[in-house]
C-alpha cells in the first residue's frame, strides 16, 4: 500500500479505533448473555427455576443440561454474523477514505 | 453375527480408513506438520475440533457421571461447551490473526520474554501429558471389554496406530483422520440413544424423549426418576444443589471448566489451521454445533441409563438378573452382596444399610475375593461369623456401580442389536484416538518448535525441525503408552488439575495479551506464577495433605476460578507500576486487533524467523 497523505491516514486510524470499540461492545454484550444463560439460568437461579416446567423438564434442570448449550451455540452464531457485518462496514469505510485521498492528489 | 465379530469388523474398517487418510495427507514441511498448511475450511475444522475436544472421557464416562449426579452433572455439560464461547469471542480470531504455530509462541512474542515462553511451554506439556494418559487407558479399556484382549495389549495397538498416522501426516494427517473419527463417534453415540429413546418413550429424538412420558404411562420420565430416587434414599434426579454440590461449588466448577477449556492448547491450535480470521470465527460456531450433537444427547442417555439400572436390577433374584449385569460383573465394575433375602436392592445414601450393589474400585481381585468369602460366611452363619461385606464396601466408599460402564452397557440394557453395541466400541476408540493425536501434536510442537527452534537453536533448518518433530511425536506416543499401561492412581484429580492450571495460567495471560495493550512481561509472568502457585498448592493441599477447603468451601475442581482471578488481579495491579511493552509489541497488538484487509497484511509466514 502506498503511503497516504496524513489526513487520510488519520481518518483511517480513527475508523480502526471505531471498529475496535464496536468489536469490544459486541463482545461484552454477548459475554453478559453467556453469563446469564449458563451461570445464571443454569446455576444461580436453577433451584428457583425448577418450580416451572417445560414439558416434562423442570426448567432449571433443562437450562443446566440443554438450554445453556443451545444458548451458547446461538451466541457464537450471532458473534460470527455480527463481526462479519462490522468487517464489511469497516472495509467500505476505508475504501471510501482511500478514494478520497487518491482523488485529492 | 456376534457382538465380537461386529466389533472386529468395525474397528478393522475404521482403523484402515484412518491409516488411508493419513497416508493421503502426508507432509513435507513444518507448516503442514504444525498447522496443516493453514488451508482447512471452517466447517471441516469445526468437525476436527469437535473430535479433538471430545475425549474418551466425554464419550465413555460423561453420561455415566451425569447419570449418578443428576442435576449437578450439568457442570460438565455447561463447562465443556461454555468454554467455546470464550474461545470463539476472546481468543480464536485474534490468535489466528497473530498467526504463529503454538500458544507459547504467542505468549513469548507478545510479552517479549523467554521466561513467559518457558512457563507457557511447561504448562502446555503438563496439560497435554495429563490428558493423553487418560486417552490411552480409554483405548485399552474398550479393547479389553469388546475384543477380550488384555488392557495393555489394547494400549499398545492404539499406540502403534497413532504413531503411524501422526508421524506421517502431522497436523494435516491428524485433521483428516479427526474428521472421519468425528462421524464414527457421533453416529456411535446418537444411534443407540435414538433407539433407546424410541423404546422407552416412543419418541425418537432423545432430547425430547428425555422430557416425555414413559411408554404406556402418563408419568414423565424425569418425574418417574425423581420418585424412584426419593423412594430408594437418593436425592431427586432433577433437584439442584444436593450433597457436596452446593451452589458455590457448582458455580465454580462450571466456570473453571469453561475457562480451562478456553485455555487448552490442543484446542487453541486447531484455530491456527484455518485460512483467515473469518474462518476462525466460523469454525468456533461449527465446532460447538458438532460438539453439541453429543453434549445434548449425553444427558438423555444418562437419564435413560439411570432408569434402566433401576428397572432391570431392583428386586430381582439371581436367576432373573439380565445378561448385561452378568457380563459386567466379571470386570468388577458392578457387584452384588446380598443381605440374605435373595433379592437385589440398590439404594442411596439415606438408606445406606439396605444397599447391596457395589463396585470393586481400586481393590485387587484377591482383596475383593476375601471380602466376598467373609460375606458369604456371614450370610451362611446368619451373622454368627464372618464379616458383613456391605459394611466393608460402604466404608470404602464403593457403593453403587462404576460410572464408566453406563455408556457401554446401556445398549445392552436396552437389548439393542449386536451391530449397535459394536458401533459404540468403534466410537469409543475414535474419541480416544482423535484426542490423543491432537495432544501428541501439541507435545511435539512444544518441544520441537518452542523449545528447540525458538529457544535453543534458532538457526535449525526446516528439515532438521521436521525430523525432530517426528521424533518427539514418536517418543511422546511411547511415554503416553507407558502412562496408559501403568496409570497413575490419581487420574481424576490430575485432570481437574489440568483444567485448573489452564484456567489459572493461559486464559488470563492470553486475554490480557490481546485486550490489555499496556500489560508487559513482568505483570504477565508474576500473574501466571501467582495463579499457578495458588491453584497447584490448593489442589495438592486439599487432595493429599488433608487441608480443609478453607477458600469458601470450594473443592479442588473449582479452585481454578480463584487462581484465574488472582492472576488477573496481580497482573492488572502491577501493570501501571511496570514498564510498558516495547513499541514493537504494541504495534503487534494493534495489528491483531485490526480487521483483515485493512492496513498492511500480516504475512508472518514470510517473515525471516518462520
Amino acid at each position: 500500500m502506498p503511503p497516504l497523505p496524513s489526513p487520510a491516514a488519520d481518518s483511517i486510524a480513527a475508523a480502526n479505533a471505531r471498529y475496535w470499540r464496536s468489536n469490544v461492545r459486541l463482545t461484552l454484550i454477548l459475554l453478559a448473555l453467556w453469563a446469564f444463560v449458563g451461570l445464571g439460568c443454569g446455576v444461580l437461579f436453577a433451584d428457583w427455576l425448577n418450580q416451572f416446567h417445560l414439558g416434562g423438564f423442570p426448567l432449571g434442570f433443562w437450562f443446566a443440561q440443554q438450554g445453556s448449550i443451545l444458548g451458547f451455540l446461538l451466541l457464537i452464531l450471532v458473534y460470527s454474523l455480527g463481526m462479519g457485518r462490522l468487517d464489511r462496514r469497516h472495509r467500505r469505510e476505508v475504501e471510501r477514505l482511500q478514494q478520497q485521498a487518491g482523488g485529492g492528489q | 453375527m456376534t457382538v465380537q465379530a461386529w466389533t472386529f469388523l468395525f474397528t478393522g474398517l475404521t482403523f484402515g480408513l484412518y491409516l488411508y487418510l493419513a497416508f493421503r495427507a502426508r507432509v513435507r514441511d513444518t507448516q503442514g506438520f504444525y498447522v496443516a498448511g493453514r488451508g482447512v475450511p471452517a466447517i471441516l475444522n469445526g468437525m476436527a475440533t469437535a473430535a479433538d475436544w471430545m475425549s474418551a472421557a466425554s464419550f465413555l464416562s460423561m453420561a455415566g457421571l451425569i447419570s449418578f449426579l443428576g442435576y449437578a452433572g450439568g457442570v460438565y455439560l455447561m463447562g465443556w461447551t461454555g468454554g467455546f464461547v470464550l474461545l470463539a469471542l476472546l481468543l480464536a480470531p485474534y490468535l489466528r490473526k497473530f498467526g504463529h504455530f503454538t500458544v507459547p509462541d504467542f505468549v513469548g512474542d507478545r510479552y517479549e520474554s523467554s521466561i513467559a515462553r518457558l512457563v507457557a511451554l511447561l504448562c502446555a506439556l503438563f496439560i497435554s501429558f495429563t490428558y493423553v494418559a487418560g486417552q490411552m487407558r480409554g483405548v485399552g479399556i474398550v479393547f479389553a471389554r469388546f475384543l477380550e484382549v488384555d488392557v495393555n495389549v489394547g494400549v499398545v495397538i492404539g499406540m502403534a496406530l497413532v504413531f503411524v498416522y501422526a508421524t506421517l501426516g502431522g497436523m494435516k494427517g491428524i485433521t483428516w483422520t479427526q474428521i472421519a473419527q468425528y462421524w464414527v463417534l457421533i453416529l456411535a453415540y446418537v444411534i443407540p440413544a435414538v433407539a433407546i429413546s424410541w423404546q422407552l418413550t416412543g419418541q425418537p429424538v432423545p432430547q425430547i424423549g428425555m422430557g416425555s412420558n414413559v411408554q404406556e404411562t402418563a408419568v414423565p420420565l424425569l418425574a418417574k426418576l425423581d420418585q424412584i430416587q426419593r423412594d430408594l434414599g437418593f436425592t431427586e434426579y432433577t433437584a439442584a444443589f444436593t450433597g457436596e454440590w452446593d451452589k458455590i461449588n457448582v458455580f465454580c466448577t462450571a466456570l473453571a471448566l469453561m475457562v480451562g477449556t478456553a485455555g487448552l492448547p490442543h484446542v487453541i491450535v486447531r484455530f491456527y489451521t484455518v485460512k483467515n480470521v473469518r474462518a476462525a470465527r466460523w469454525s468456533g460456531f461449527w465446532a460447538l454445533l458438532f460438539i453439541a450433537m453429543l453434549y445434548l444427547t449425553a444427558p438423555a442417555t444418562a437419564a435413560f441409563a439411570r432408569y434402566y439400572v433401576f428397572d432391570s436390577l431392583q428386586g430381582k433374584t439371581a436367576a432373573e438378573l439380565p445378561d448385561w449385569y452378568r457380563t459386567w460383573e466379571k470386570t468388577g465394575l458392578v457387584v452384588w452382596l446380598d443381605d440374605g433375602d435373595g433379592k437385589l436392592c440398590y439404594s442411596g445414601p439415606k438408606q445406606q444399610d439396605k444397599n447391596e450393589l457395589f463396585r470393586t474400585g481400586a481393590l485387587s481381585t484377591e482383596q475383593f475375593a476375601t471380602i466376598r468369602a467373609q460375606h458369604q460366611q456371614w450370610l451362611d452363619t446368619k451373622g454368627g461369623g464372618g464379616v458383613d461385606g456391605r459394611a466393608v464396601m460402604t466404608a470404602k466408599k464403593l457403593s453403587g456401580p462404576d460410572a464408566d460402564i453406563l455408556v457401554l452397557a446401556t445398549p445392552e440394557m436396552a437389548r439393542l442389536a449386536a451391530w449397535i453395541i459394536a458401533l459404540v466400541a468403534a466410537g469409543g476408540l475414535a474419541a480416544a484416538l482423535s484426542t490423543a493425536s491432537g495432544l501428541l501434536l501439541v507435545i511435539s510442537s512444544s518441544i520441537a518448535h518452542d523449545l528447540y527452534y525458538r529457544m535453543l537453536r534458532p538457526q535449525a533448518t526446516e528439515a532438521q525441525r521436521l525430523k525432530l518433530s517426528r521424533t518427539t511425536i514418536g517418543v511422546a506416543v511411547v511415554v503416553a503408552g507407558v502412562f496408559g499401561i501403568y496409570p497413575p492412581g490419581f487420574v481424576s484429580q490430575v485432570v481437574a488439575f489440568a483444567f485448573g492450571l489452564a484456567a489459572a495460567s493461559f486464559f488470563p495471560v492470553l486475554v490480557l495479551g490481546i485486550f490489555g495493550k499496556r500489560t508487559g512481561a513482568i505483570p504477565a509472568v508474576v500473574g501466571m506464577l501467582t495463579g499457578i502457585g495458588f491453584t497447584a498448592s490448593y489442589i495438592l493441599g486439599t487432595v493429599y495433605f488433608g487441608w480443609t477447603k478453607w477458600c469458601f468451601g470450594i473443592g479442588p475442581q473449582g479452585i481454578g476460578v480463584v487462581g484465574m482471578l488472582l492472576n488477573f488481579v496481580v497482573a492488572l495491579l502491577l501493570t501501571p507500576l511496570c514498564p510498558a511493552p516495547s513499541a514493537n509489541a504494541q504495534a503487534m497488538v494493534d495489528r491483531i486487533r485490526e480487521p483483515e484487509g485493512a492496513g498492511p497484511g500480516v504475512d508472518i509466514e514470510a517473515a525471516p524467523e518462520h
